[in-house]
């Protein structure tokens, strides 16, 4: 993302340190993450030390500082999907996908996650892939799921 | 400022509003153990080893003393058989990280604390955040912070700014309770020698 | 939309949009809310759209996406007025049919009816069990409006309650209304809502901030959601009488990002207020400044707790800070606020439009009103359920719940997510209440209440919530950090078979340092989990960690799988569907399992259809019939 893209993101949120979190939102929202050169242009233009910044970066699980894959894999493991086996459904995916949570495939293909609960408790076990919501998933259903996902659109 | 009287174990204390427990009962010559405190750096209250027992109409809480405002009438006891219970699991929460850290070695008898109720931890660092805290409020360097949360919380020296800073500083070397400071800086040190990009946040 | 001016042209614009709709024409409501979204409620509106219009109906029938009515079970949901059918798990299939059926013909379409476990249907929304047995004063409110619609808002009463208090009360006579109600926070400490308000009032300082707490964290709580993406207004209402009386002028909604459409509907619920004037400057004309801004949460349960919260409203990590001065005088920027949660807010135009007596009559001595609470887990019929404060365990498990599926024996239910505990069978009969759920070792909580059965392991549940906060834990304070991490490994090395003797008793201990000595509130309600499952469910503990056996057949570790020679008819079924290639056997051949490669994934047990598959535990595997006894000849079983 370009620094002029960036200097309008901030100066969208007031160009104030309290909307240094909303920044990084939307910074987070156009790249899937959060490259160094942006956290140093944050911290020059708003004159907020770049710990703070990388703290927050760090802090809140909706930032990444590394590149995350095209595709976003969040596992729900709230309580009610928990008791509903969410554990099985996560080791089929993390069987499938080479990945633990946390971490992208080296293909930059997927990136997985796991949610503590995404509110659609009746469908538990739920899986979210790129914002689209599978529910009452059984291990093999999953994997088949991740199968298909990202063929279409990749040929 | 009004003046607050306070009981401090057994012995009354004048002191004034907008001070903390920790403060008078330094005036009166005790001193509260804590791990987390420094005189040049605003109070922390992580480190919860000043934790003490303060008492007003009838309910006894266990408080934070170096943040806990004074209160006239309040009874504080800065042992007791709660408070010694809790700087012991403290205590040997801390020795899984760093068992032979100086700043430890003083208390580990006094509360019967044992180095090995828990297993090892690999990481030194006992989060008082001394080195942070003074970078930031004494030097104005920010050139060590902390960085993830929960128990993969680290400090960490940021690239940019640490190899121009530190060397001729390193003031916030003796300040560490154990000896993790010293060499996370020379292994970060070491590590932005020898490679081009950083990746915080990244655990291995 | 020019701004409305006074309270006479409030009225008369309320007016103006009730005599704009039809009484009698029918309205097909369909439940938009995130939930029934995800189950494909989106392409069942969609469908309706495009059906009305093919069939040249508009001006014969209205249709509209609405608020969450709580019943997540059976979405995607849709309520057909006047009449209130109700048709449950509806697909776009269906619409032609309803269309056709229902709405030209008048006639019920038996198959999309609702069905008890009897058999018997039922047509009416409000005669179906989950529903009749509620008390519905909020969350009803949902299905009466399109949600991003201020007109549908105003047309139920919307702002009548600020009006009120805007020109007919004065803040203390707010104030004792709402003290009269003894509304307690529905975000999980239960504090009483009047004397956060009084704190803040008579502080002597400003400016003052009033502040919705949108971040629902527990998993399996979306309550919250329900309310801020179905009825943004009346959160907005509420935040903003509070305002008035504390002596506020700027409002902030912390929602957590997690929920885009709550986002969305309640921003629109702010640009649409503030058109019609009943947000922004000189509300009505009263005088009265309020503005409200949406700040979004990044994915950090522990910005649930208040001072936390506010950290990251001033743009920092969210770690919490002490509270030895409390928030309501010293909180954002060090300035009085009053922090509530959505549901708290959502009470307020209730209260000051029915009055604190008509409040009052609900609930028991000390917990006043209606609770709105998550029910997830081991249950027939999901969803939110409000009922008055006193309701019992068991008639919101049973009686509206449904019960547990598939026959399986309730074992545990949890409330107040990783802040709460497991209450067992003989303590169903409690009446949920702020002060009966913490006696019992629990608490209320956000209002998740999630139901376990016998398949569950309490001693894994313990772990999964250690689990859950060793990542959501800020990690500044030692009890808090080094507490739970040490409890989550002697937890996890007792779900694996290594647990030793006086693991409970280090559990305990370090239970008690981290409960005296955590820096904020989820520090110290972090052991109640471990705690609640010790104080009831202790000899699972024992269990595993003397016999090595978990006595719910749920640790991985520590079960084995075992075909039962007698029952096993040499389908072959589990053998095909092994993951693991660890089944041996053939053709009407006794099937064994090879215990080094069996990965204990459970898919033989699943698909069996002789349960002939066993979970074992604590006991020895008993070694392979020999090969000769493994034939099934023709007659019966060759394993005699």
């Amino acid at each position: 993302m370009d620094s002029d893209k960036i200097g309008q993101i901030i100066e969208k949120h007031g160009s104030k340190p309290s909307s240094l979190i909303q920044i990084l939102l939307d910074i987070q929202k156009e790249t899937r993450w959060i490259p160094k050169e942006a956290l140093e242009q944050i911290s020059e233009t708003l004159k907020v030390p770049l710990t703070r910044i990388l703290h927050i970066a760090t802090f809140y699980k909706s930032f990444s500082v590394v590149p995350r894959g095209r595709h976003e894999v969040h596992v729900c493991m709230g309580t009610a999907c928990h008791v509903r086996g969410a554990q099985r459904v996560l080791d089929a995916v993390e069987e499938f996908t080479k990945i633990k949570p946390g971490e992208t495939d080296s293909e930059l293909k997927f990136s997985l996650e796991t949610v503590n609960c995404l509110g659609c408790c009746a469908l538990g076990p739920v899986v979210e892939i790129d914002g689209q919501i599978h529910g009452n998933l059984t291990p093999t259903e999953t994997t088949d799921v991740l199968k298909n996902t990202g063929n279409v659109s990749e040929g | 400022m009004s003046k607050i009287v306070l009981t401090i174990d057994g012995k009354e204390v004048e002191a004034e509003e907008g001070m903390t427990i920790w403060e008078a009962a330094q005036k009166i010559g005790i001193v509260i153990p804590t791990l987390c405190h420094h005189e040049k750096l605003e109070p922390y209250g992580a480190c919860r080893f000043c934790t003490v027992e303060a008492e007003k109409r009838g309910r006894v809480s266990l408080v934070a003393s170096c943040l806990y405002p004074v209160e006239n009438g309040l009874v504080v006891r800065t042992r007791s058989e709660k408070v010694d219970k809790i700087r012991k699991m403290i205590l040997e929460l801390l020795l899984a990280h760093a068992p032979d850290a100086r700043g430890l070695e003083d208390y580990v008898e006094e509360y019967g604390a044992k180095k090995d109720r828990f297993e090892k931890e690999a990481s030194f660092c006992i989060h008082c955040g001394l080195c942070v805290r003074y970078c930031a409020e004494v030097k104005g360097n920010y050139a060590v912070g902390f960085i993830n949360r929960g128990t993969k919380r680290e400090i960490m020296f940021v690239p940019e700014v640490a190899p121009n800073v530190c060397w001729d500083c390193k003031e916030c070397f003796p300040l560490c309770p154990t000896e993790y400071l010293q060499a996370a800086y020379v292994l970060s040190m070491a590590y932005l020698s020898s490679s081009d990009s950083f990746e915080p946040g990244v655990v291995e | 939309m020019a701004r409305i001016k006074s309270v006479e042209e409030l009225e008369g614009v309320r007016q103006e949009i009730l005599s704009r709709k039809e009484p009698g024409k029918p309205c097909i409501s369909v439940c938009a809310g995130t939930g029934c979204l995800a189950s494909g409620a989106g392409e069942v509106i969609a469908a309706f759209k495009a059906e009305i219009e093919k069939q040249g109906l508009d001006t014969v029938v209205d249709m509209m996406g609405t608020g969450c009515p709580g019943f997540c079970e059976k979405g995607p949901i849709v309520v057909i007025h006047p009449g209130e059918i109700c048709y449950v798990n509806v697909k776009p299939e269906d619409v032609p049919e309803i269309i056709s059926e229902t709405i030209k013909e008048k006639k019920i379409v038996e198959r999309l009816l609702y069905t008890e476990p009897t058999g018997e249907k039922i047509v009416k929304e409000t005669d179906i069990p989950f529903y009749k047995n509620q008390h519905r004063m909020l969350i009803y409110e949902n299905t009466k409006l399109d949600s991003k619609s201020i007109d549908d808002y105003l047309a139920i009463g919307g702002y009548s309650a600020l009006a009120k208090v805007l020109f007919q009360m004065s803040p203390d006579q707010v104030l004792e209304e709402i003290r009269k109600s003894n509304l307690r926070g529905r975000g999980g400490a239960g504090f009483p809502a009047a004397v956060k308000w009084e704190g803040s009032r008579d502080a002597d300082d400003t400016p003052k901030y009033v502040v919705v707490n949108a971040d629902e964290g527990d998993p399996g709580a979306f309550m919250d959601r329900a309310l801020l993406e179905g009825n943004p207004h009346s959160i907005l209402e509420g935040l903003a009488i509070g305002a008035y009386t504390v002596g506020a002028n700027e409002g902030y909604i912390y929602v957590r990002q997690e929920y885009p459409l709550a986002v969305e509907n309640v921003k629109i619920a702010i640009e649409t207020a503030k058109e019609y004037g009943l947000l922004g400057k000189n509300i009505l004309g009263s005088g009265f400044d309020f503005d409200v801004i949406v700040h979004m949460g990044a994915g950090a349960f522990v910005c649930g707790e208040s001072s936390a919260l506010m950290t990251a409203l001033e743009g920092k990590a969210g770690e919490p800070r002490p509270k030895y001065i409390r928030s309501n005088i010293k909180g954002l920027w060090e300035k009085p606020t009053v922090l509530s949660n959505v549901e708290t807010w959502a009470n307020v135009p209730l209260i000051i439009n029915k009055g604190a007596d008509w409040f009052t009559q609900f609930g028991t001595e000390t917990s006043k009103g209606t609770k709105i609470f998550s029910l997830v887990g081991k249950i027939n019929n999901t969803g939110l359920v409000e009922v008055p404060m006193g309701t019992t365990l068991r008639n919101v498990i049973y009686d509206i719940g449904g019960g547990l599926p598939g026959g399986k024996k309730f074992k545990a239910v949890q409330t107040g997510g990783p802040s709460g505990g497991c209450l067992p069978e003989e303590m169903l009969d409690l009446e949920v209440g702020f002060d009966e759920l913490t006696k019992a070792g629990s608490m209320m909580g956000s209002g998740g209440m999630i139901v376990m059965d016998e398949d569950n392991c309490m001693v894994d549940v313990a772990r999964y919530y250690l689990n859950f906060l060793t990542d959501e834990s800020c990690g500044k304070c030692v009890p808090c950090r080094e507490g739970i991490r040490q409890m989550l490994k002697l937890l996890t090395n007792i779900t694996k078979g290594k647990g030793k003797e006086g693991d409970i008793e280090l559990l305990e201990d370090i239970c008690e340092v981290v409960q005296s000595a955590a820096l904020c509130a989820l520090g110290r309600t972090a052991p109640n989990p471990v705690l609640s499952t010790l104080k009831y469910f202790r000899d699972e503990y024992e269990a595993h960690i003397k016999e090595k056996r978990c006595p719910a057949l749920s640790c991985k570790e520590l079960i084995a799988f075992y075909i039962d020679p007698e029952k096993c008819t040499g389908c072959r079924r589990c053998l095909r569907n092994c993951p693991a290639g660890a089944i041996d056997g053939g053709k009407k051949m006794i099937h064994i399992i090879d215990q080094e490669r069996c990965t204990k994934c459970e898919t033989c047990f699943e698909v069996c259809r002789f349960d002939a598959v066993k979970k074992i535990s604590g006991e020895p595997v008993p070694p392979p019939i020999p090969e000769e006894a493994r034939i099934i000849d023709k007659g019966g079983k060759g394993n005699e």
